[in-house]
């Protein structure tokens, strides 16, 4: 999900550069020289969920998973979003130079805000804990879609219709983001629930370890 | 999957340093992003165009390139005319397409061509590796350089990963439609993607630790002064003035 070059004035694309990289920033500071080889190769992972397409219907949509990505890892998410948009732009030139503030800021925040709202429930066992996990994917694309159609009405108030249809486009790809999302978190809750930083933490406190 | 279709190459383009390619597609790109005057941005499209040839980009891969960006450009051309306010230029019944609209799809088409194809030419002609390197020379961070190249290196590593993982998916007989075992089918295997991810991220960080790496990736190619370098950098001002000042003199 993002906006190509040519479309964004000059003040979105500079508050979307200066959100950019106060996220890049501050994602940065939390991690470490040893987690920069996770943080490195989780993007590339990333990278590659980007291009896997999925069927729906008779077309089919490339998954973005964003909101996964942010359950994992907080406010990481931006600099490994951020690297992920530049291997996008030199391998199949999505986007260019401009707008990789913007598109930075329309992916990772959102990723940040399902951490926030949703990380804490995921560890849940049940529903409540698939409810979270669906919610956490499905969530960061409605959030996505809403930046992104903000940055688009914000450059100019007759962008509307273009900013609603964009909007439109994305409510099947939010189902199919919130029911993957909801299954690979079932799934590394089982396989590797270390990756996921809340609900490790409440199996850890459960066992009385940490 | 993942190639790096205009990396290499013999071009004058090719040779010439990365660092100041690098600047002058950031300079020229937010010259070209910034001002709405059409006869400037087709010298912004002009240039362009010469610089593609420059960088000797071979013309389908390209044209595939920008059609990319074409499906969002065609839903521009559909909408705003009709829905921009402005004094008709066209009317069928009660559709009207105004003046205003037509100039506003006009120069965001003339300006996403210009701007994508001048990255093409300027910086999708370096590889990634080199990127890396050329950004932490100017001054990047250098845990982003790392992350970045880390995520180059093993990008084609995970996509190989994916690949395999897939078609074991296909000889148990998979067939991806509108189901939701295809979508829990796929959430296994892009979890599965990430949990391989981490345990290679593991091995690589101990394998790197082993040999004593200390924050630095260094690079091996040397970029010679070519006579070059100055004329593309003198261009690229000259044009992005241009641009500018055409933009405020309010010419088109």
């Amino acid at each position: 999900m993002h906006i190509s070059e040519g479309y964004l004035s000059a003040s979105v694309l500079i508050s979307g550069g200066a959100l950019a990289a106060a996220g890049t920033a501050i994602g940065l500071k939390r991690l470490d020289y040893d987690q920069i080889a996770q943080a490195g190769i989780l993007a590339s992972a990333f990278f590659v969920a980007s291009l896997v397409h999925v069927p729906i219907g008779p077309a089919n949509v490339h998954l973005i998973m964003n909101g996964l990505l942010g359950l994992l890892l907080g406010w990481a998410a931006f600099p490994v979003i951020l690297a992920a948009l530049l291997l996008q732009a030199v391998f199949f030139q999505y986007g260019g130079i401009t707008t990789l503030g913007v598109n930075t800021v329309i992916m990772a925040a959102p990723a940040v805000a399902v951490y926030f709202l949703f990380g804490r429930w995921i560890g849940r066992p049940g529903w409540v804990g698939m409810a979270a996990a669906f919610c956490g994917g499905a969530g960061a694309i409605v959030l996505a879609a809403i930046v992104m159609a903000a940055s688009l009405f914000f450059t100019d108030e007759q962008f509307l219709s273009l900013a609603v249809t964009a909007v439109a486009i994305h409510v099947p790809i939010l189902i199919i983001e919130g029911v993957i999302t909801l299954f690979c978190v079932g799934f590394l809750k089982k396989v590797k629930p270390e990756l996921l930083p809340h609900a490790f933490a409440d199996k850890q406190t459960s066992r009385g370890v940490a | 999957m993942i190639e790096e279709r205009f990396a290499e190459g013999q071009s004058v383009i090719h040779r010439t340093d990365p660092a100041l390619r690098v600047v002058a597609a950031t300079v020229f790109s937010f010259s070209a992003a910034l001002i709405d005057s059409v006869a400037a941005l087709l010298l912004a499209l002009l240039f362009a165009v010469v610089l593609a040839l420059a960088a000797r980009l071979p013309v389908r891969p390209l044209c595939k390139r920008l059609a990319a960006a074409g499906s969002l450009l065609l839903l521009v051309w559909l909408v705003i005319p009709l829905t921009y306010a402005g004094e008709p230029l066209l009317s069928w019944g009660p559709l009207a397409a105004s003046r205003e609209g037509v100039r506003l799809c006009l120069v965001i088409t003339l300006k996403t061509i210009s701007i994508l194809m001048t990255f093409t030419a300027l910086v999708a002609t370096m590889h990634l590796a080199t990127l890396g390197h050329t950004l932490h020379r100017l001054g990047v961070p250098p845990k982003l350089v790392q992350l970045l190249l880390l995520a180059y290196r093993y990008s084609f590593v995970i996509a190989h990963e994916y690949q395999r993982l897939l078609r074991a998916a296909k000889m148990r007989n998979f067939r991806p439609t509108t189901r939701l075992h295809t979508y829990k089918t796929y959430a296994y295997l892009v979890g599965m993607l990430f949990v391989r991810a981490s345990e290679r991220a593991r091995r690589v960080h101990l394998a790197m630790k082993c040999r004593g790496f200390n924050g630095r990736f260094h690079c091996l190619v040397s970029y010679a002064a070519t006579p070059w370098n100055p004329v593309l950098g003198a261009a690229v001002l000259l044009v992005s003035a241009g641009l500018v000042a055409i933009h405020w003199l309010g010419w088109g």
